[in-house]
């Protein structure tokens, strides 16, 4: 397969909206806006910095409805919008009232991004990353992935007519293999757990300098396009936040932009800046955050992942010490409920809700329901949950759980024979 | 024993853009002790003031963390190669 450039005919763009450089996290050191993610002085995660200008609701409400609305609050060109690519987001704010009255909360909404084009919150992250791929030069687009994101990069890079490569391990949920191939990029499987994965991964991108892989060297904006969800929950509440937020936890990325987002708002007036709490969910087969959170630990120790919701399946994740800071700092926690538990999730919120969610989200629903239970969360206090992604891909999970009632002949006399009515 | 070390981008100003070393030991502690004599200054960005691995970094003998084996006393088996990357890449959700 032939790579063709990323739409920059000629020189680099270079256009990053609003955002003017990126920091290190951990020790705050400045660095330039390009293909970096790591510091030069400590190996700490870089962030992107912003100058805002003037933002106003009015300005959001009429741009499109995609991510794309927040266009001033993400690293990408004003045009964003008007160039190829997937256009996810502004998915559903669902308000679960069958599920609030039997977990016994007041007021609950699920942000359901299982309606993303691939059916998962990664579409966001993508179509950011996308952007800064295309205005750093790079001609190939490529993850290490444990489904979704694989999902994600294959489709925005057929549709944005460029290469993808994408990296899987190779006991990856069939349906999420069959939903990357589909697109016709390169996709390969990989003897080993996502840990392993994410290692070669890291190790390719130190050597081709054309490639951009999502997560590992343009991981900075990737990760912002997480803040979307914070801007979209807050814009489809009437311009508020909530008070409290239960966010599935792998790498940790998507909670502290959620945080992040919901700060950002605050500061451009755009919400007023209410207190709110953030909860981090994590399956007990791979919960190393979760353990270092009841431990009192600031860092947390790798674990080997053993556990049905493959999405979270991240043994060493690299967000991990920003989730303790912001579940710490927020008056959250983090939990992690059993396989069991999770499965039980999957099915309480397409009982009560017809909401199908993926593993992650059976992890996230079986939290909240673990964190009320524990009287860890407020019951009436208004929450959010996220749901990540779509039921259909991790249809393993709930498979010999669900099944017809009977299997009858096309008759009446059977139908009343069945004690159905 | 000469061990083969894999060096990540960010280090590599150290080794005049070697992408990869060879420097002799048989534990990762003394593969980063011969990586400083050879091209000094590279040991404070892998581990910090006490000697211990820097929280952001992650080594890996072959396709073992360090972190799972016996930390920076981990032995590294003739042919086996030593990979210094970066902590931050990666992660799903």
């Amino acid at each position: 397969m032939s790579a063709s450039t990323l739409d920059v005919p000629t020189t680099t763009r270079r256009s990053f909206g609003n955002a003017v450089g990126l920091t290190c996290r951990a020790c705050g050191a400045r660095q330039e806006l390009g293909p970096f993610y790591a510091c030069i002085e400590c190996f700490g995660p870089l962030e992107v910095r912003y100058d805002f200008p003037t933002i106003t609701r009015e300005q959001i409400e009429a741009g499109p409805k995609s991510i794309w609305r927040y266009q001033p609050l993400l690293p990408v060109p004003a045009d964003i919008a008007a160039i190829p690519n997937t256009d996810p987001g502004f998915t559903r704010l669902v308000k679960a009232d069958n599920l609030a009255r039997e977990l016994g909360i007041k007021t609950l909404w699920v942000k359901d991004d299982s309606g993303n084009p691939t059916h998962s919150f990664k579409d966001r992250v993508v179509a950011v990353a996308l952007s800064a791929a295309r205005e750093l030069g790079k001609t190939v687009l490529a993850c290490p992935s444990t489904g979704n994101l694989a999902n994600a990069v294959a489709a925005a890079a057929a549709r944005a007519g460029i290469r993808s490569v994408v990296f899987i391990p190779e006991n990856l949920e069939r349906p999420k293999v069959i939903t990357t191939a589909v697109y016709g990029g390169t996709l390969v499987a990989v003897r080993g757990n996502y840990d392993d994965v994410n290692k070669l991964a890291s190790e390719i991108a130190g050597e081709e300098e054309d490639w951009a892989f999502v997560n590992v060297n343009v991981r900075p904006y990737y990760a912002e396009g997480s803040k979307t969800l914070a801007y979209e929950t807050a814009e489809q509440l009437g311009w508020r936040l909530p008070e409290q937020v239960v966010i599935p936890v792998a790498s940790g990325s998507q909670l502290t932009k959620v945080d992040k987002g919901f700060t950002e708002l605050g500061e451009l007036g755009l919400v007023e800046p209410t207190p709110y709490r953030i909860f981090g969910a994590q399956a007990t087969g791979c919960s190393p955050v979760a353990q270092a959170f009841r431990d009192g630990h600031d860092v947390v120790r790798p674990v080997k992942p053993d556990t049905i919701a493959k999405s979270l399946a991240i043994g060493n994740p690299a967000d991990g010490p920003y989730v303790l800071d912001t579940c710490r700092r927020t008056g959250g926690a983090v939990e992690d409920v059993s396989d069991d538990e999770v499965r039980d999730g999957i099915q309480l919120l397409a009982r009560t809700e017809g909401i199908f969610a993926e593993t992650a989200g059976g992890v996230t629903i079986a939290t909240l329901k673990k964190l009320l239970e524990t009287g860890q969360l407020d019951p009436d206090a208004e929450t959010v949950v996220f749901n990540t992604g779509d039921g259909l891909k991790t249809l393993d999970a709930v498979a010999d759980r669900v099944g017809p009632a009977a299997t009858i002949d096309p008759s009446y006399p059977d139908f009343v024979a069945a004690d159905l009515a | 024993m000469s061990v083969s070390v894999r060096i990540p981008t960010i280090l590599r100003t150290y080794t005049k853009g070697d992408s990869e070393v060879s420097v002799e030991g048989d534990t990762v502690a003394s593969v980063i002790d011969a990586l400083e004599s050879d091209y000094p200054g590279i040991k404070a960005r892998v581990v910090d003031e006490t000697g211990a691995l820097r929280r952001f970094v992650n080594v890996y003998v072959g396709t073992e963390d360090i972190r799972f084996a016996d930390g920076l006393d981990t032995a590294i088996p003739a042919g086996q190669q030593v990979s210094i990357i970066p902590a931050v890449a990666g992660g799903a959700v």
